[in-house]
Order: structure tokens, then C-alpha cells, then sequence
């Protein structure tokens, strides 16, 4: 059963038309890795997935899964370079989305965001300034939000931009995990090679409008590119 | 009173310095100005409550723009800014009824000890607004961090982050409203940055910056109004000057630490 459907997406930035009618769709537990240069509509893609900017036309379909359990890992802020917060309320802020009108956290919400800290190995850091991390310390601070707000799905933008070698290995090892304990992943990625190592689905597009865009299975792909 | 005042002002500056809204207090103030001239000139009995309900449409507006307008926030603050100001003053200057026009439009900008003759009707409405300001922003603290850190990520995870913007534009105004009285327009900024910002140098988590940038709000406020009722100095600069000194000692106090 399809967990994600995308019918018909015709989006674009400005008046610069990004993709025409793409369809595609993503089953619970798949790990999507979505490929292309620069420009090519990806992070666009994302923030329709997520309901953050509407498609010019067609629409996104969620099968058992609200809209709200999508988790997120964004590309990080120049905000968020010089935010006064500690790890423990970047964590639990991504609790935020269950709380509804309730202004304050409950105990299983405190737990939840301590057992993310733990998956992500920071539970250490609780007490430490955001801003003071290394950035593989920092994307594993946010991917732990993104787990407090979703179980079942979760949608990175670029996770290891700007990290050395050992900690990008360590983010793969921890999404990698966490897609094997049933998480959907649906990641944006530079690295193609490393990417399509862990995926099992390719979605590759394009900024020229007469190549057609990818998607399908990694095995598909790696034939399809050669 | 003045101490409910700088609880309040403290509040948001976190909110405010971190998303680069930091001008935001200074354009709404001046709002107030003209919104206050119009008042006084038009002999409105309920004043504060006509600058208040301006000064909101005033914060609503600005706050809307900065996303997605074709004017920038910072050139819609300043273009609001300036332009009521200039009416403001303009109107006074027409219709004042008054003897002592200077007199007026100094307090106005710069506060005066009108706090200590505030009518009692406006003395309730201060501390109900105050006591409203607290209990909202307590209430959705922790939704007005989520969105503050990660707009994008507050949405997609569900918070209805276009309603927690609209509130902290709501109580800007409101806190702005109120710090009039205190410190006069031009000074308000001061009242709700200066905080916020010696707090940062020296606290890490967003809960303590909140926590220390009330406490040294209180303290500043306190000192300022006692220096100034026994020197006999303007209430207003005095208080800012305060707040500007704490910032200077806790800058050198954060270098130390790290």
C-alpha cells in the first residue's frame, strides 16, 4: 500500500517551470533517494511534500499517515547559527505538533524526546548550547526532532551537507537504521554513490525540461544509467 | 507599575532579536506616536484604548508583509515608521490645544514621569494588560520557541505557526502600548532589545535567556525610576541608560566565560 502518492505535481519557482506532471509514489518502509543538479526543483519538491508551498497543479496523497507525521530534517538556518537553545528543547520542540492547544509537555513526550536523544547517541548533550555543536552533532540534534515528530516518515533535506567523512557516515548509519525499524525515508542528496547505497528507490530530476525525469527502483536505476 | 512594565517589555526581545525583528518595536512605537497625536488632538476619553487597537493593526500588518510582500520587512518598518511619526507630529502641531506644544511632544518621545499621574482608570487597564501580556506569553512559550527556531519545521510538524505569529505581533503592540507610558516612543526599543541581548552573551538554553532577561529588565527598570525620582533626571533615558550599562557589564562578563 502506498504510503505517499504524488498524482500529477506541475510545480516551478517564479515563473521558471520546474517539473511537469510527475507522478510517483513511495510505500511505507521504502527509502526514496532523491538525486539532480542544482536548481532541479528537489528542495521545491520537498516543501509541496511537506504542505509547505501548494503545487501549481496536481496534489499529494497520504495513506495512514497524517499530514502532521511527516518529520523533517531541514537545511540548517543562518538563524539557528547563533540561537540561544539547548539540545534538550531543540529535541522536544519537535513534540510540538502533538500538543495541539495544550501549552505545556507531557510526561510521554518527555520520554519520547529522551529516547530520540538516546537513538541519536546525544542524550549526553541534553544540557549543551545548539549553537556550540559540531555540525554532525547538530544535524543528529535535529534529526532527533524530526523523530519526536514522526514515526513513520521522515523527509531530509541534505543531511550531510558540510559534514567531514566520519560524521556523514554516522548520519547514513542512524537513517539507515531507523528505515530498518520501519521508517519511510525520503532523503535529498548531493552524494549520489553514498545515497544510493542504503535506498531502494531513485527519484532523479532534472532542470532541462526535455530530459525526462527518473524514478524508480535503485535497481532500475543502476541499469538505466548505464 | 514600572516594574510590571519591564517584565512585559522583556518578554518577547528574545523572540524579537532572533528572528531579526529587532526594529520592529521601534516602528510600532512611532505608530503609537501618531496614533496618541490623533487621540489627544480628536479629545478621545478611552486613549490608550485607541493607540492600542491601532498600534495592533499597525503589528499585524508589518509582521504580514515581511513574508510576502514586495516590500522588505526592515523598508516596511521604516516607511510605517517615519510616516507616522511625521503625521503625528504634523497634527499635533495643527490642532494642539495645548499651550506647551514642545512640552508635550518631548514627553511623548522620550517618556516623563506621567507614569506617577496616570488616572486610575488607566492605571487598571495597564496592569490587566500586563497581567494578559505574562499569561499569554507563558501559555504558548513553548510554541513560540518551536517557531521561532524552525518556522518550516513548526508548520510541517503542525503548529499553526501563522496564528503564533499573528499572537506575537498582538503582544508587541500591547507590551508597546504600555512602555509608552514609561519610556516614551524613541526609547522603546531599548526597553525590549536591550534585555534579550545582554542575556544572551551570557546564558545558553532559551529558557534562561527568557528567565534573565526578565529579572535584568526589573532590576534596570528599579534602578533607573529610583535614580531618577533622587537626581532628578528624564525617567525614560534614564532607565535605557541602565539597561545600556548592564549590556556593556554582561558583554565583558560573556567574553570571560568563553
Amino acid at each position: 500500500m502506498s504510503q505517499i502518492v504524488c498524482e500529477n505535481l506541475s510545480f516551478g519557482y517564479g515563473s521558471n517551470l520546474l517539473a511537469e506532471n510527475l507522478n510517483f509514489s513511495v510505500n511505507a518502509g521504502d527509502y526514496l533517494c532523491v538525486i539532480g543538479e542544482n536548481g532541479s526543483g528537489k528542495s521545491t519538491l520537498i516543501k509541496i511534500l511537506l504542505g509547505l508551498k501548494a503545487p501549481d497543479s496536481g496534489r499529494i496523497i497520504l495513506n495512514g499517515i497524517a499530514k502532521n507525521e511527516l518529520g523533517y530534517l531541514p537545511q540548517q538556518t543562518e538563524m539557528q547559527k547563533d540561537f540561544p537553545a539547548s539540545v534538550y528543547e531543540v529535541v522536544i520542540s519537535g513534540c510540538q505538533g502533538r500538543c495541539g492547544l495544550r501549552p505545556f509537555y507531557n510526561r510521554n513526550e518527555k520520554n519520547l524526546a529522551r529516547e530520540a536523544m538516546n537513538k541519536m547517541n546525544i542524550q549526553n548533550l541534553a544540557g549543551k548550547c545548539y549553537r556550540e555543536l559540531s555540525g554532525g552533532q547538530q544535524q543528529r540534534v535535529l534529526l532527533a526532532r524530526a523523530f519526536c515528530a514522526s514515526r513513520k516518515a521522515i523527509i531530509l533535506d541534505e543531511p550531510v551537507a558540510g559534514l567531514d567523512y566520519e560524521s556523514s557516515h554516522e548520519m547514513y548509519r542512524i537513517i539507515h537504521d531507523m528505515n530498518h525499524n520501519g521508517m519511510t525515508i525520503i532523503m535529498i542528496s548531493h552524494d549520489t554513490e553514498e545515497a544510493l547505497r542504503h535506498s531502494t528507490h531513485v527519484l532523479r530530476m532534472t532542470r532541462n525540461m526535455n530530459e525526462k525525469i527518473f524514478f524508480g527502483s535503485k535497481e532500475e536505476f543502476l541499469n538505466h544509467d548505464c | 507599575m514600572g516594574v510590571i512594565i519591564a517584565v512585559c517589555s522583556s518578554l518577547l526581545g528574545g523572540t524579537l532579536v532572533l528572528r531579526r525583528f529587532s526594529f520592529i518595536g521601534d516602528g510600532l512605537s512611532h505608530v503609537a506616536f501618531g496614533a496618541m497625536s490623533v487621540a489627544a488632538v480628536m479629545n478621545l476619553t478611552g486613549n490608550m484604548t485607541f493607540v492600542l487597537i491601532i498600534t495592533i493593526i499597525c503589528a499585524v500588518l508589518l509582521l504580514r508583509t515581511g513574508k510576502n510582500s514586495g516590500i522588505k520587512g526592515d523598508a516596511a518598518v521604516a516607511m510605517i515608521s517615519v510616516s507616522s511619526l511625521a503625521f503625528g507630529y504634523m497634527i499635533m502641531n495643527i490642532f494642539s490645544a495645548s499651550s506647551n506644544l514642545s512640552g508635550d511632544v518631548c514627553s511623548t518621545l522620550f517618556g516623563s514621569t506621567s507614569i506617577l499621574t496616570l488616572t486610575v482608570n488607566e492605571v487598571y487597564l495597564s496592569v490587566g494588560l500586563s497581567l494578559a501580556v505574562v499569561i499569554t506569553f507563558v501559555f504558548f512559550y513553548n510554541k513560540i520557541f518551536a517557531v521561532t527556531f524552525d518556522e518550516d519545521f513548526a508548520r510541517a510538524s503542525g503548529v499553526n505557526a501563522g496564528a503564533c505569529n499573528l499572537l506575537v505581533a498582538v503582544i508587541t503592540a500591547a507590551v508597546i502600548v504600555l512602555s509608552m507610558n514609561l519610556v516614551g516612543s524613541l526609547l522603546i526599543s531599548a526597553l525590549i532589545i536591550f534585555p534579550a541581548l545582554s542575556a544572551m552573551r551570557v546564558f545558553r538554553s532559551f529558557l534562561s535567556v527568557t528567565l534573565c532577561s526578565v529579572i535584568l529588565s526589573v532590576i534596570c527598570a528599579a534602578t533607573g525610576i529610583i535614580i531618577s525620582v533622587l537626581a532628578g533626571t528624564p525617567v525614560g533615558s534614564t532607565i535605557v541608560t541602565a539597561d545600556a550599562a548592564a549590556f556593556i557589564i554582561f558583554y565583558i562578563g560573556g567574553k570571560f566565560i568563553s
